[in-house]
């Protein structure tokens, strides 16, 4: 009818002057915090950072209360103490990627990924030997492990969700405390479970066996969220037209959260392909290539980085940080798939 | 008190004949408007909404309402659902801003200024324009007493006797007496009504000008909808009441003036206001006129 | 009559209703049922591999292997291996760098938890949320190894400042002035390793504070910091204190980037300051190596009580963390 010439606004959101305030508060917190390194006793970039925060809370509380009152005191407190743990989180994130980053990169060459520290020491510089035989074994762990975890933890689920049995509630709560278990713990448990009684030895498959124990719990709880997810009419309606549950839970149920449970296969390799400790007790670390996984002993990204770091050196640790940052690799693409597969149910 | 015995009246009003549903409750309405005491001095100036829309995002919800309530008045708004009725009212506490893509456009002004205008304290706006909901939602964590008293301490409001302030509150709320023994208690271990008039009686503590009410009756049983309707009445006379409701015999109990809005799948604009007495016997606008005859809604 | 005289009669019992499964059903019942109880049949195999296998050091060394300081095998002048193993010293150091942890690591995770909540612009969120997760996603060497490179020189400041000023108070204070690889540098780095499970657990529980009493709160003039306190806090303060302690699991169980950053000393130490220390899964992996015989069992009669530690905590926090969020309070 009447044609709206009226334009939508938002007069509660910050006015330029309020943000021109915050900016001003900001850049004034540096500048005095950055006096105060200069001339007193604070030194470096802790004591900027512990003098920018003491000042713009300071600043941030004046402003506030000029403009409304003691009462805005404690809202105002709260809101510069929030913003300064907020980043305070975020700095170690970005110091380690660019920690990871800037120590990783030199040592990066193409060799690296075709040859293995059979003929080279840890004490070589970077550029002899590789990591062929660490990702190789990494490559044999995530595989096994998955075989292993991903069936256990997605029955366990189903059993979670589909039969629901009196022992539920009981078994999520174990599921709950199983993904608690250390990680030493898991190396420690294969170790006297397999290795020390059964015929299977030191091998990539017993690293496996312990990864698996970490990887299953959270297999089993992420696809249990995801099964949670489909909604109960699906299920009734294969229930309706007469199917077995069998029937409606592997047709019907399982490829409806086909996304969420690829998800939370991929989320529980990214656990356990930077795990160093159960390796430690279950893989043995070897240095030349082992193309059999159930037999002698394997290497791992996580194992090689944890050998030149121990070792201490400069070449060798050169090692580790290059080892480092290539898992990290890993570990952040197959984090990014996961989130980009789950979608919208991974952002809470 | 309102008795409401006019629901037998047959009989034809002055006017237009109107059919029953409507001559009952011209019938109520009129017996409030003779009803109604002058009060002590009302508080404030009153409230006045110029041109106000409201938007989701791009969805408009709410076109062009412009209202003046004067203050120690009760003003009802009817209509049916989804008209913009509580979007209007959050709008008038800064409440609608809440909500992520929420936008809006014209003037409340509260004493003659706009609560909108830059570099005010929203908080301070809604100290007097006070706000009671749907569902009660008191506090659980607190006790009863310290309910009433939350706003002071959300506030960091002084009082110099805070049990005065208490009973006053739960009085004026029409819960003292229920209550009065077991301040202690839980807020959790009331009734429906009860905690309605709690959430009343919390919103009366840091003496608002405005109260706000949406449809505050809607989830209790008729008994306790009495006894609020009752509170209603005697809070009138030291503020201003806004009174969103579904109930049209409860608009003619309560309010002095109605408000009519109504959305014909597109924005909820107000079609009619006026005394309720009219909008209820000789509305001016045949949708009104239809609406509270019963014909939709 | 007739009819008021039926109507007065007990109503019918409920019938039972049976139905009799399909074979494939019962497999599939069957299968998915042994499969769910996996769970629980592994958690049990590890406490029992591992306490059997440490039973003979329990045997041998008593009690004392929980409070026993030392940690050597000595020969005596006829030939004879004397062990003598106890785990007191990294019991109190496993305590006490995760208290550090909690300490700096919660609040941190409250904050962040609240900011996320609460505060964070609605198009950074999923980004921020995203960034802290990724941290669980590092694995622990790498935090081994940025703490020992660009944390401990900062801390070792820190320390320093910290020491000068308040070694008054015994928990600062150290016998002497040596502050690299202390126990506040290791509680540091497990702080900021603990930070994404205790933010997560927490923003869990502060998204589900019901809405209406949000709104009240605001409603009553309250600011947003106001509302927190009033609404938010009460509400979900018990989920918080079981995500705190999901973090102080993790603590316990630490391993690599203790190993890095601590100087790892059979001796007691109570000075955060102080560089020697110890927990529980480090001395594993440090003496593994070169262990043997009943060294090796006494590290696993040591694993058992590292695995029984977490597991308690474990469990007391999923249930606290549980009846948070199933109570809405």
């Amino acid at each position: 009818m009447t044609i709206t010439q009226v334009k939508p606004q938002r007069p509660w959101k910050a006015t330029n002057r309020e943000i021109g305030t915050t900016v001003g508060v900001l850049v004034a917190s540096a500048l005095i915090s950055y006096l105060l390194v200069l001339l007193t006793g604070l030194k470096g970039k802790i004591g900027f950072i512990a003098g920018f925060i003491l000042i713009s809370t300071i600043l941030q509380v004046a402003v506030g209360v000029r403009k409304f009152g003691r009462k805005a005191l404690g809202d105002n407190v709260a809101l510069s103490l929030i913003y300064v743990g907020a980043s305070l989180v975020f700095l170690p994130v970005f110091s380690i990627l660019y920690m990871a980053i800037k120590q990783g990169i030199g040592g990066l060459h193409a060799s690296l990924f075709t040859e293995t520290m059979f003929n080279a020491s840890f004490l070589d510089p970077i550029d002899k030997g590789g990591l062929l035989h660490a990702l190789v074994g990494t490559l044999y762990l995530i595989s096994i492990a998955m075989i292993i975890s991903v069936p256990m933890g997605i029955l366990t689920a189903l059993y979670l969700t589909e039969i629901k049995g009196p022992a539920a509630g009981f078994i999520q709560f174990i599921v709950q405390a199983m993904s608690g278990v250390p990680s030493v713990v898991a190396g420690l448990f294969i170790f006297t479970s397999v290795i020390l009684i059964t015929p299977v030895k030191t091998s990539g498959f017993t690293g496996a066996l312990a990864l698996a124990v970490l990887m299953i719990p959270t297999v089993t709880r992420t696809s249990q969220e995801v099964l949670l997810l489909v909604p109960h009419d699906l299920r009734e309606a294969g229930l309706a037209l007469g199917a077995t549950q069998w029937k409606t839970v592997a047709t019907i149920v399982v490829p409806a959260a086909r996304n969420g449970l690829i998800t939370a296969t991929i989320l529980g390799i990214a656990r356990i392909a930077g795990e160093t400790a159960p390796l430690i007790f279950t893989i043995g670390g070897a240095d030349k290539l082992n193309l059999n996984p159930f037999k002698d002993y394997q290497s791992a990204l996580p194992f090689y980085v944890w050998k030149g770091l121990t070792l201490g050196t400069p070449e060798s640790l050169q090692r580790a940080w290059t080892g480092i940052l290539i898992l990290l690799t890993l570990v952040l693409s197959l984090f990014i798939a996961a989130r980009s597969l789950g979608g919208k149910k991974m952002s809470k | 008190m309102t008795k409401n015995n006019s629901d037998n009246n047959y009989e034809s009003q002055q006017g237009e004949p109107m059919n029953t549903a409507s001559s009952s409750l011209a019938d109520v309405s009129k017996q409030r408007a003779s009803q109604k005491q002058p009060g002590s001095a009302p508080m404030g100036t009153g409230l006045e909404a110029r041109g106000v829309h409201a938007w989701f995002g791009s969805h408009l919800a709410l076109e062009d309402v412009s209202l003046d309530f004067a203050a120690g008045t009760v003003t009802a708004l009817i209509g049916p659902s989804g008209c913009g009725k509580s979007t209007f009212i959050r709008t008038i506490n800064r409440m609608h801003e809440f909500i992520p893509t929420a936008a809006m456009a014209g003037e409340v002004l509260l004493d003659g200024k706009d609560v909108y205008a830059p570099g005010t304290d929203v908080t301070k706006i809604r100290l007097q324009i006070g706000m009671v909901f749907q569902k009660p939602n008191p506090f659980p964590s607190m006790t009863i007493g310290e309910n009433v008293l939350s706003g002071l301490k959300l506030a960091q409001l002084k009082v110099d006797n805070k049990e005065e302030l208490l009973e006053e509150c739960l009085v004026r709320a029409g819960l003292w007496n229920e209550v009065k023994d077991r301040l202690g208690a839980h807020a959790g271990g009331l009734s429906g009504g009860q905690q309605q008039r709690l959430c009343i009686a919390r919103s009366l503590a840091v003496q608002p000008k405005v109260l706000l009410m949406d449809e505050p009756c809607s989830a209790l049983d008729p008994g306790s909808t009495l006894r609020i309707e009752e509170t209603i009445s005697e809070l009138s006379k030291s503020m201003t009441i806004i009174i969103v409701t579904h109930n049209m015999q409860q608009a003619a109990r309560v309010s002095d003036y109605t408000a009519f809005f109504l959305s014909e799948g597109g924005p909820g604009r107000m079609i009619e206001v006026g005394p309720t007495t009219e909008i209820f016997t000789r509305p001016r606008d045949i949708k009104t006129e239809n609406y509270v005859s019963g014909r939709f809604g | 009559m007739t009819l008021l005289e039926n109507k007065s009669a007990a109503t019918p019992a409920p019938r039972e209703i049976t139905t009799k499964p399909r074979v494939s059903d019962k497999i599939f019942r069957g299968v998915v049922t042994s499969f769910g109880m996996s769970a629980l049949v592994i958690l049990t195999l590890i406490g029992a591999f591992l306490a059997y296998r440490g039973y003979q050091t329990f045997h041998s060394q008593g009690w004392s292997f929980l409070t026993s300081y030392s940690w050597d095998k000595t020969t005596d002048e006829n030939g004879n291996t004397v062990s003598s193993f106890g785990v007191g010293a990294m019991l109190i150091g496993t305590v006490l760098i995760s208290i550090v942890a909690i300490v700096i690591g919660v609040p941190l995770s409250i904050a962040m938890a609240l900011f996320l909540t609460f505060y964070a612009p609605a198009r950074l969120k999923t980004l921020l949320v995203s960034i802290v997760d990724l941290m669980a996603a590092f694995p622990s060497v790498l935090f081994g190894l940025w703490g020992f490179f660009v944390l401990m020189p900062m801390a070792n400041y820190w320390a320093k400042l910290i020491y000068k000023y308040l070694s008054w108070i015994p928990i600062f204070n150290a016998p002497q002035p040596f502050f690299e690889r202390s126990p506040f540098i290791a509680g540091l780095v497990l702080a900021i390793m603990i930070i994404p499970i205790v933010t997560s657990v927490s923003r869990e529980v502060f998204a589900q504070t019901p809405l209406d009493r949000i709104q009240a709160a605001y409603a009553l003039g309250a600011t947003k910091w106001g509302m927190i306190k009033a609404v938010v806090f009460p509400f979900g303060s018990s989920g918080v204190v079981g995500g705190a302690m999901l973090g102080l699991g993790r603590a316990f169980g630490e391993t690599v980037a203790v190993y890095t950053v601590l100087n790892i000393v059979f001796a007691p130490n109570w000075h955060i300051l102080f560089g020697s220390g110890g927990n529980i899964a480090s001395l594993i992996i440090l003496k593994w190596g070169e262990a043997s015989g009943d060294e090796t069992t006494a590290l696993l009669a040591a694993g058992f009580i590292l695995f029984v530690m977490t597991l308690l905590v474990n469990m007391f926090a999923n249930f606290i963390v549980r009846q948070t969020l199933k109570s809405g309070k």
